[in-house]
């Protein structure tokens, strides 16, 4: 059973397109990684999931509930932690959180309950009771969350929860997130941090441009790239044309795909493998040709490849490139009500 | 111990809709008293700057022929209705800026995210708090000028002036915080309250009656919301209060107190009527 499911959403904010037809299901009860590079349209629509932006078309479900119809009704079950804290500065963190109970009617003994309960359990209770304009961006960060937390959402929406944290802060977070996804909670967390998706997600989506480019579970989409990342040097330094022998020798191995040479990395060669068992061998084909094996690494295939294989470029890559593009303007103005 | 429920049981929530947007509204307005209790340097400003006006302004016409202005006794006296009003107007003028930061800042998604039993609640708790620190200062100013020997009214004469200046007030807030919600940031909103708040003062009668100004200054003033505050707030502290009394000679006509009241009446709810749809829109 799916408790997000978003169809064919579309948004320009003028003549930028934010999203581009986008498709998105998110299963009951998992953790939901959205990964992309910023300004791919993860905001965009995790601003629409939770009633604060209305798409220009398209169908948008939460709970089984059209959320462009019944806004009041997801409101109540969604908790949202946004990209920038808004925070007021002038309140102590305790006075916002009990702000926060009062928007979402909780009576007044339970919002106490509750208040001391998250205080307790995202470990804040030695600055609570300071204004939070003091406050460091990793404490924020855990009020957010609390405030986000306070009337037990069924669905936790996060964008970019740990961008520029502590570490400690990081983990608390952490910790938190997966303790709710224990707790059946459903949680729609946006990233472009690789690993924080592939240490949390249990399902994850890929945006560019607005769109889904590849879904799945972040094991079974390392696994689809066919196999382990191999990279084999003959020589310390070899050559093109050496390389280039080497590359039609290995190319002919079953189990090996994909191998392209470096030249970056001295043209050292860069392959897939199905299994293990092609890696033993390998050193045996090479010595047919008089090679031999200077050096070999190994690894399994990251998220980071995941991205590249889906989009032709890496997801740092992607972001240097749409940094220079991004209108600031435009994002704070839409970001604005 | 961190728990989620698929909806929270209703007795761990307010009862009714209408317990749910009183305990909405009261902590809105409470955030925006301590906000004022630990920043109270706009609440003081808004208090001096009038006093300053009242103390200088009354000094340099201190020796004026008193002769000329209607009824009053000193200049002093004339103009303690004139800063009342405008100290309650400019207050008002500010009211769109709390909500002009929280729209800049994003604490405004914070709120919109959340299920308001109605989002006019954003309002409401805006306008509690302005019309409650405007009518404050306005106070301060009437106890100064009773200090300085400018009078105080009668119980009636307070009546009158309180729904006065609630009636203003009410007007301004809404206009300001319907520009609060149109503008693209502070610094326009600003820049707009600067422009208006000192013209808008002396195209008025807070400062001269209109027999002192060119005719067509006259008219001007003559149709300054500002004007039918100022002159029923001046008969209640020189003479009984007489709604009947002609306040205003103005170019088109005498204008008596029924038909300031009145017109600043017609001003608040058309000025509500306006920027309702807007509002609306901007917090759909």
């Amino acid at each position: 059973m799916f408790f997000i499911q978003l169809r064919d959403l579309f948004k320009s904010y003028g003549p930028v397109r934010a999203l581009d037809g986008l498709n998105l299901k998110v299963p009951k009860g998992s953790l939901y990684g959205l990964l992309g590079p910023n300004g791919a349209g993860k905001s965009t629509a995790i601003r629409i999931i939770c009633t604060l932006l209305a798409p220009d078309s398209g169908h948008v479900e939460v709970g089984g509930r059209d959320v462009l119809l019944e806004e009041k009704e997801i409101r109540q079950r969604l908790g949202y932690v946004a990209q920038d804290v808004a925070i007021d500065k002038i309140l102590t963190g305790r006075e916002l959180l009990q702000l926060q109970g009062d928007l979402y009617h909780l009576d007044s003994k339970y919002k106490r309950k509750r208040i001391d309960e998250l205080i307790q359990r995202l470990d804040m209770h030695e600055w609570i009771d300071r204004r939070s304009g003091s406050f460091s961006g990793g404490m924020k960060r855990r009020l957010d969350l609390a405030s986000g937390l306070l009337h037990e959402p069924e669905l936790l929406i996060l964008d970019e929860p740990t961008v520029g944290l502590d570490i400690e802060s990081r983990s608390v977070i952490w910790e938190l997130l997966k303790e709710l996804r224990k707790k059946e909670t459903t949680i729609l967390l946006s990233s472009h941090y690789l690993e924080e998706v592939d240490e949390l997600a249990d399902e994850m989506a890929i945006i560019d441009k607005g769109k889904v480019i590849a879904s799945g579970k972040p094991n079974d989409m390392k696994k689809g790239l066919g196999g382990d990342r191999v990279t084999l040097r003959v020589r310390e330094f070899s050559d093109e044309a050496e390389a280039e022998s080497v590359r039609k020798l290995i190319r002919n191995i079953n189990g090996v795909s994909n191998v392209v040479v470096n030249q970056k990395q001295g043209y050292s060669l860069n392959f897939l493998v199905k299994s293990n068992d092609v890696i033993s061998n390998l050193s045996s084909h090479l010595s047919k040709e008089n090679f031999e094996v200077f050096a070999l690494s190994h690894s399994r295939p990251s998220l980071d490849d995941v991205y590249l294989q889906a989009t032709g470029k890496t997801l740092m890559d992607a972001e240097l490139e749409l940094a220079g593009k991004r209108d600031f303007k435009l994002e704070n103005k839409k970001s604005m009500r | 111990m961190i728990t989620t429920n698929p909806s929270i049981p209703k007795e761990k929530q307010s009862r009714n809709d209408l317990n749910q947007m009183l305990q909405e509204i009261s902590a809105l307005t409470w955030r925006l008293f301590i906000q004022l209790i630990r920043r109270p340097s706009t609440l003081l400003a808004g208090i001096l700057q009038p006093l300053i006006w009242l103390l200088l302004f009354a000094a340099l016409f201190s020796n004026a022929p008193i002769d000329f202005l209607p009824g009053s006794s000193s200049y002093g006296e004339f103009l303690g209705a004139g800063l009342i009003v405008f100290t309650a107007f400019s207050g008002a003028l500010n009211a769109g800026l709390p909500v002009m930061f929280d729209r800049e800042f994003g604490f405004l998604n914070r709120l919109l995210v959340a299920p308001l039993s109605s989002r006019s609640s954003i309002i409401i708790s805006s306008v509690i708090y302005i019309t409650t620190i405007s009518l404050l200062q306005s106070f301060a100013i009437m106890a100064t000028s009773a200090l300085l020997g400018y009078g105080w009214p009668s119980l009636g004469g307070f009546l009158l002036i309180a729904i006065t200046l609630l009636l203003l007030v009410f007007a301004i807030t809404g206009l300001s915080l319907g520009l609060a919600f149109v503008l693209p940031g502070h610094i326009e909103l600003i820049a707009i309250i600067f422009i208006v708040n000192l013209p808008v003062l002396f195209a008025s009668t807070a400062l001269a009656p209109i027999s002192f100004m060119p005719e067509w200054l006259g008219w001007i003033a003559s149709i300054n919301p500002l004007t039918f505050a100022i002159e029923p707030i001046r008969m209640a502290y020189h003479n009984s209060v007489d709604l009947n009394l002609i306040l205003i000679n103005a170019p088109y006509g005498d204008v008596n107190g029924y038909s300031c009241l009145a017109i600043l009446f017609i001003l608040t709810i058309g000025l509500f009527f306006l920027i309702r749809p807007l509002l609306n829109r901007k917090l759909a």
